[in-house]
């Protein structure tokens, strides 16, 4: 069995809280996968109960092909990166790093030698003496992952690895991470809430939502065939438009547009399209519609624009500057949407309300 | 605003000067004052009166006394009131809040009242009293009901020193030292201990200060009996209905000069914890 982490049935209650929800997935060896989710959508609680640190009420673990449910998380042999990194702070660099080597009392050349190779890996290899409240946030995360991996873990689990570190540095260590795995190839699973995180690093990746995998796939999946509506809205910044279905079309209005085929006459339904989705003319067409525009903002090299549909929803567009060469402000202009994705649902706060209108 | 920068601020500073002087007097008159009068009373008849009393056998014995009260008395609290810390901090049960309050009890009750308390189990016709009779064992008038009762009063001091410790300390180390391959006990004692380990002492100091001063319930259960049950506080007390002052002041300064050192110790403590809990 070539899968790096096979979770089958997991379930976790806190209380009368429902952590995770009958969650599956696989995680293929020598990959990063990431679990995208919104925070308290049990992605962290998957992770931990993984690595042991928590029990699952029902559900199994395997690791390589090996049974973990009932093992301890010494036993798992499994790399964990916390978000606050979770340093020894009584203890210096090198201690920390030689920690999961000497608790497993590894001959002390061997341990000296490894702490030496994973320090150089991260870049740290002047700073084996220091204390941790002596480092940056950065340099605290690299120390915590060359600690995770001194011992030889079997995979990586990185638990918003980047959360707690400001956006500079996020990216910094985003793109050396990327780097890191092409060259060790160890199995990781990612947990993040950023999305942008888990496209760019990630070769597949699980959304979940209270508690529930919504999705599992490729970032092009992802990213392009959303399945669910909570997908479409959490993946990208999303307008969400409400409107009734007629002809295949979804009508706002006067105005629609295509992609309502599964879904029958007469219903309603939402569009979800990406501000950069939206484009501008002043020629209307088979499928654009006109709008008023409310707001826009010059970002240097792109717009951001508030638009209003004939019904009055708003729409946010972004647009780059240079496709708004040919648009003139004065004249009538129509909106064309392009790659909406339309479901017969709404995003998780609507139903109620859609179901009211329906009454 | 800036043509009379000064007017406020040399009020403010002059308010400041005044708290600070209030304190200060306070803490010379309250604390300091009877240390100063205790050595001076203690040493008026020279340095050559030191010798004299500390050289008598029922002092000396009144003195070792405390020590091995504490002695055995520090050892139980430290090591049971790591065990309730870690459980006031990690656990979630029904009755903790109740738990925790007990817990406190020895600060708001009266030693006199722990020192009866003792009697009542283990005096005469008291519910264990047989128990130990039939073992031989001799608990009130000697020293295993004075170290039960300063085991009673020492149990918060760990306690409240460690619990706010543990609580900021978290579990992350310990999960993470776990994920590295350490056995509980092993991530217990290699991150948990060295994190809490000046509280412990600080708590640990501030017991033994407490058992070597305690009075009250020793003066209950002991009975006071020269050159068994006495112990240094008790002397004192007997000195001064003696009318012994100058070995009694003596003594006094003997415990006094201990505690001085204890503190000197509890400052270090609490600053290595402070130090490392910024860490």
């Amino acid at each position: 069995m070539s899968q790096g982490i096979v979770v089958e049935g997991l379930d976790k209650r806190f209380g009368s809280f429902n952590a995770v929800r009958n969650v599956s997935f696989q995680a293929v060896d020598g990959e990063i996968t990431a679990l995208l989710g919104p925070s308290g959508s049990g992605k962290s609680t998957v992770l931990r109960m993984i690595a042991g640190l928590e029990r699952p009420d029902t559900g199994r673990v395997w690791v390589q092909g090996e049974e973990q449910t009932w093992k301890t998380p010494q036993e798992r042999r499994l790399g964990f990166v916390f978000q606050h990194y979770a340093l020894f702070r009584h203890l210096t660099v090198r201690e920390n790093v030689a920690f999961g080597l000497s608790v497993r009392r590894a001959p002390r050349e061997e341990q000296r030698a490894r702490v030496d190779e994973l320090l150089e890996l991260v870049g740290l290899a002047g700073f084996t003496g220091r204390y941790p409240d002596q480092l940056s946030g950065g340099q605290r995360q690299r120390v915590a992952l060359a600690r995770a991996l001194a011992p030889r873990p079997r995979v990586l689990l990185l638990d918003e690895p980047f959360g707690a570190l400001d956006a500079r540095v996020r990216l910094e260590l985003r793109r050396w991470l990327d780097e890191l795995h092409r060259e060790l190839g160890v199995t990781s699973l990612l947990v993040t809430h950023d999305q942008d995180e888990a496209l760019e690093l990630a070769n597949q990746v699980i959304v979940m939502h209270q508690g529930e995998v919504e999705q599992a796939g490729t970032p092009d999946d992802i990213y392009n065939r959303p399945g669910t509506p909570f997908v479409a809205g959490f993946v990208g910044a999303s307008n969400v438009l409400r409107g009734s279905v007629w002809e295949r079309h979804l009508h706002f209005g006067r105005s629609a547009v295509a992609g309502a085929y599964h879904l029958d006459d007469g219903g309603e339904a939402y569009a979800y399209v990406r501000p950069h989705d939206v484009r501008l003319t002043n020629q209307a067409g088979d499928l654009s519609f006109p709008v008023t525009i409310d707001r826009r903002t010059n970002l240097g090299w792109m717009s951001k624009l508030t638009l209003r549909l004939q019904d009055g929803q708003v729409l946010v567009a972004e647009v780059p500057n240079e496709d708004l060469d040919g648009v003139s402000f004065a004249r009538p202009v129509f909106v064309d949407l392009r790659h909406a994705k339309v479901f017969g649902t709404g995003p998780a706060a609507a139903p109620a309300e859609a179901e009211l209108a329906s009454v | 605003m800036s043509t009379r920068p000064t007017a406020v601020p040399a009020r403010g500073r002059l308010i400041r000067a005044g708290v600070l002087a209030l304190g200060l007097t306070y803490v010379a008159i309250l604390l300091l004052a009877p240390i100063v009068g205790i050595v001076w009373t203690a040493l008026k008849g020279g340095p050559h009166v030191v010798p004299g009393p500390l050289e008598r056998a029922d002092i000396q014995h009144a003195l070792f006394r405390p020590v091995i009260i504490a002695a055995v008395t520090v050892g139980v609290p430290a090591v049971l009131g790591m065990v309730v810390a870690l459980v006031l901090a990690r656990d979630r049960f029904f009755g903790k809040r109740i738990v925790s309050a007990i817990v406190d009890l020895p600060f708001a009750v009266s030693p006199v009242i722990v020192g009866l308390a003792a009697v009542v189990l283990f005096g005469r016709g008291g519910w264990f009293e047989a128990f130990f009779a039939a073992r031989g064992i001799q608990v009130i008038f000697a020293l295993p009901s004075m170290i039960l009762v300063t085991i009673f009063i020492c149990i918060p001091f760990v306690i409240r020193e460690v619990v706010p410790v543990l609580e900021e300390l978290g579990t992350e180390e310990e999960d993470a030292a776990r994920t590295l391959g350490a056995s509980p006990m092993q991530a217990f004692i290699r991150i948990t201990l060295p994190n809490m380990r000046w509280a412990l002492l600080y708590g640990v100091a501030l017991s033994t200060a407490r058992a070597l001063g305690e009075i009250g319930a020793v003066l209950i259960v002991s009975g006071a009996i020269q050159g068994q049950t006495e112990t240094a506080t008790l002397y004192v007390l007997r000195a001064l209905e003696e009318r012994q002052d100058a070995a009694g002041y003596l003594v006094a300064l003997t415990l006094a000069a201990v505690s001085v050192l204890v503190l000197l110790g509890i400052e270090v403590f609490k600053r290595r914890q402070a130090k490392e809990m910024g860490r």
